[in-house]
């Protein structure tokens, strides 16, 4: 009871704060996010002096009562939604702004509906919020079966995932009113980073916690790759967002480092969010559901240990190579492009560490549309991660930034890699999680398998050819000596290009509803009547199959 | 210590350093004795009791 | 479980089963990069050339910077010229550390969706980028550039600036107490053609005074942004500038 009070009153000093921040907030902006803030700590008031807990109870789907589980996985089921939620959103809002770059009409001459404040949107949503969802969910659904203990903290793991949704909001309605530091993929401002902060602190100790009371003496190789992810992007998010704010209650605040030293810190951070967001939290899950999906553990445990060791190492140095032929200094760009290269060894390592899991069970890829997805998402991984130390040579590089390569290379490996495996994943896991013998339906897997693997060849080619056209018509000469294309020329060639790109996003947005739709009928506990998806062609007179199926 | 100091350090020492603990950390598994705990490592993802739902406290 | 032997007092079997140890090492092996590449920027002078003729914005410049970066320009437009021979002739010099020096954030930019703005300053009349900002494609056919036609309605909001030139000087800008002081009469002095300019500009050498938007009744967001990007890349004279290699 006294618990109960305590966080009652913690909740209405919170609300109380929120309050006052808002009344004296100095911009609209502002006072709006602190009104969101008091809201949401009303509602959790509210909801811990009910002791209601409103989404199990109205929506009791969501805690899947049928299921006995030792472990605490409330959080896990509200996070693999919230992932289908968020990824839904970063999708549509991904291909509303790539039509605009085609139709510049779609900008509706709103000042909330440019493509400036919409992109930041589009590219927050897909990696913080399909993305910090998925690792946040994953993780917690792993270390609690890894370690065989149940989560350490329930009530914080709880204000983790409420405390995340929370600043993708901030964020998200942030970007639309033009709250920004204008450094990409750090664009919430300073009240909303130490809100991250506090929850992201939550986080680790919410993951270690469970670390440390676990059953099993080994700590499995997957929860250090979830571990570094924390730990690196707690610090990487501390150092790039330091700034000085102009004022308490107001939005506006101004980056601690300026011109080259804060363009090397920000490509330090953005290079290891790709680094260890998107690539070491991703493998993360590759290392535990890759083996669990094939039913076979990992093809070697050695291998992974090198390749925890020498990816964590070697990715942190490789961000200079956004900044080839800039102001920076020479020696850090030569830095940046020799560990860029080098670590396409421990990126490969770990790829074939993963597709050699599957060995001896090739026959998986034809019978198993989320071991398919699965292999596909790893050759993504392994496509990217040499495009990646391709286009971080100088020479190409010279060629390939600025332009839409750039775009390309990006979405081959997060449509490709990142996409694939959560889909992979979070097939996985809802029937899993809800108690069901399987997804609904297995064919539409294998629908959404095809329509992602087809938008991202789509969306891959076009910016492959856009890009390099554009490098190339930015660099012409004519034989007078003077430059073939204007600017304006390059744009308009860039049309065809912009418009098949739409259509590949098009086609992964159709994937990933037909995906919706059959993870709300796992969910409702229906299972569709579908002809298997191979039939092994027989004899009926003999009953025995025409090809000899190998014994293992 | 300025650029050039630097430099030479990055080109002789701090190659050499960094090499050689590359080669240490890659040695480190394939070391005698480890391989019967990597098999064993590998298989605790399927020592979970209750990976399937029907299991009963 | 196979029965463990100790295995010498160097084991990697005591990481594995250490969560504080492995969370050090981890944090030990992703700190060196880091540190290695990034803190001898701000100790190795040669970093940031020296240059003469940069100075801190002006508050309408910085106004109009700051809308910049609200409306999202930089993900689009670079600020960054390479040392090629067809982005010095497009885009004018390529640009040095020391043109970003007082930039917080820098907006290098990472795309060119639109051209480089680095060197913007001075090449178009105000009256084409009020044309340009309100509806690009009236000005330039081929445009994807959205419109922000509501940036001349709106008036700046004065009255803070001189936090914001606080908070600025607490991060290293040069601004004199002066300067922090006059900001908001500065901040309406530069787009002011009747007001006088002389204290602006001695504080501010280089600064352009006039109405920038065509809109003598008041000081609009307009203002901001065309006085913005009538400056960028004006400052240093390129010509001027020191040869950036050391004499051996």
């Amino acid at each position: 009871m006294d618990k109960l009070v305590t966080r009652v009153g913690v909740l209405f000093v919170v609300a109380l704060l929120a309050f006052v921040a808002m009344v004296l907030g100095v911009d609209q902006a502002f006072s709006v996010h602190m009104g969101i803030a008091c809201v949401a700590a009303l509602i959790a008031m509210a909801v811990s002096m009910n002791k209601f807990d409103f989404l199990t109870q109205r929506f009791p789907v969501l805690s899947g009562p049928s299921v006995a589980s030792r472990y605490d996985d409330d959080p896990i089921r509200w996070g693999v939604i919230a992932t289908m939620f968020w990824g839904i959103a970063g999708f549509l809002v991904g291909l509303i702004i790539a039509l605009q770059l085609a139709f510049p009409l779609l900008n509706l001459n709103l000042e909330y509906t440019t493509f400036g404040r919409l992109r930041p949107l589009h590219t927050s949503a897909v990696i913080f919020a399909f993305g910090g969802n998925a690792l946040i969910a994953t993780s917690f659904y792993v270390v609690q079966r890894t370690c065989r203990a149940r989560l350490a903290f329930p009530g914080l793991a709880r204000f983790v995932f409420w405390g995340y949704q929370l600043f993708i909001v901030l964020a998200a309605t942030g970007y639309l009113m033009g709250v920004t530091e204008a450094k990409e993929y750090a664009e919430p401002e300073w009240y909303v980073d130490i809100w991250l902060t506090i929850v992201w602190v939550s986080y680790l100790a919410v993951f270690v916690g469970t670390l440390v009371k676990r059953k099993e003496p080994h700590i499995y190789v997957a929860n250090w790759f979830y571990l570094a992810f924390i730990i690196t992007v707690a610090m990487l998010h501390l150092v790039n967002n330091l700034s000085m704010p102009v004022s308490l209650f107001g939005s506006k605040s101004y980056s601690a480092f300026a011109g080259v030293q804060d363009a090397l810190t920000q490509w330090w951070y953005g290079h290891n969010a790709v680094g260890f967001f998107l690539t070491a939290g991703f493998l993360a899950m590759m290392y535990y559901f890759v083996p669990k999906q094939a039913e076979r553990p990992v093809y070697s445990y050695r291998l992974s240990i090198v390749h925890f060791w020498s990816l964590i190492f070697l990715y942190i140095w490789a961000g200079p190579h956004h900044l080839h032929y800039t102001a920076l200094p020479d020696w850090a760009q030569t830095l940046g492009m020799v560990f860029s290269i080098v670590l396409w060894m421990p990126s490969w390592g770990g790829m074939i560490n993963g597709l050699m899991t599957l060995n001896g069970a090739w026959d998986k890829i034809r019978t198993d549309p989320i071991i398919r997805m699965m292999v596909m998402a790893l050759a993504f991984y392994g496509m990217s991660t040499f495009e990646g130390p391709m286009l971080s040579i100088k020479a190409v590089n010279s060629l390939s930034h600025y332009t839409d390569w750039t775009i390309g290379h990006v979405h081959s490996g997060a449509l490709g890699w990142n996409g694939m495996i959560t889909f992979a994943c979070l097939y996985y896991l809802f029937p899993r999680l809800w108690g069901r013998s399987r997804m609904y339906s297995l064919r539409m897997i294998n629908w959404h398998f095809w329509l992602s693997t087809i938008g991202i060849v789509f969306y891959a080619s076009a910016m492959w050819v856009a890009g390099i056209m554009q490098g190339l018509m930015w660099r012409e000469y004519g034989a007078d000596g003077y430059l073939v294309y204007s600017f304006a020329e390059t744009v308009a060639a860039m049309f065809p290009m912009y418009v098949i790109r739409a259509f590949g996003g098009l086609l992964y947005l159709c994937g990933a509803l037909i995906m919706v739709y059959n993870v709300w009928m796992t969910v409702a506990g229906r299972l569709r009547d579908e002809k298997a998806m191979t039939e092994t062609p027989h004899n009926p007179d003999a009953d025995r199959p025409y090809v000899a199926v190998p014994a293992e | 210590m300025n650029y050039n100091d630097l430099r030479h350090f990055a080109d002789s020492w701090g190659l050499v350093a960094m090499g050689m603990i590359f080669l240490v950390l890659v040695a480190w598994p394939f070391r005698k004795g480890a391989s019967g705990r990597n098999h064993d490592a590998a298989h605790i993802i399927f020592r979970d009791d209750d990976d399937d739902q029907k299991q009963t406290d | 479980m196979t029965s463990d032997t100790k295995t010498g007092m160097f084991s990697h079997k005591k990481l594995e089963r250490n969560v504080t140890l492995l969370g050090l090492c981890a944090l030990g092996a992703v700190a060196i990069g880091g540190i290695v590449e990034i803190a001898p920027l701000f100790w190795i002078d040669s970093t940031v050339e020296k240059v003469e003729g940069m100075r801190p914005y002006t508050p309408l410049e910085l106004t109009g910077r700051n809308i910049y970066m609200r409306e999202g320009c930089y993900v689009c437009h670079s600020q960054m010229i390479r040392p090629f021979r067809d982005e010095v002739e497009r885009y004018g010099a390529y640009s040095l550390a020391a043109e970003s020096m007082f930039d917080h954030p820098f907006q290098w930019g990472s795309k060119r969706t639109g051209p480089d703005l680095a060197r913007v300053g001075g090449r178009y009349s105000d009256e084409w980028h009020r044309a340009h900002l309100k509806d690009p494609r009236s000005v330039v056919p081929e445009s994807i550039m959205p419109p922000y036609a509501f940036l001349a309605e709106r008036s700046v909001k004065a009255g803070d600036m001189s936090a914001h030139l606080a908070a600025l000087s607490r991060v290293g800008v040069p601004y004199t107490d002066a300067a922090i002081k006059a900001a908001d009469a500065d901040l309406m002095a530069q787009a002011d053609p009747n007001a006088d300019g002389a204290a602006l500009k001695q504080r501010y050498p280089k600064a352009q005074v006039r109405d920038f938007d065509g809109n003598p009744a008041k000081v609009t967001e307009m203002d901001a942004v065309v006085a913005y990007l009538q400056m960028l890349g004006t400052l240093v004279d390129r010509q001027k500038a020191q040869a950036h290699e050391q004499p051996r």
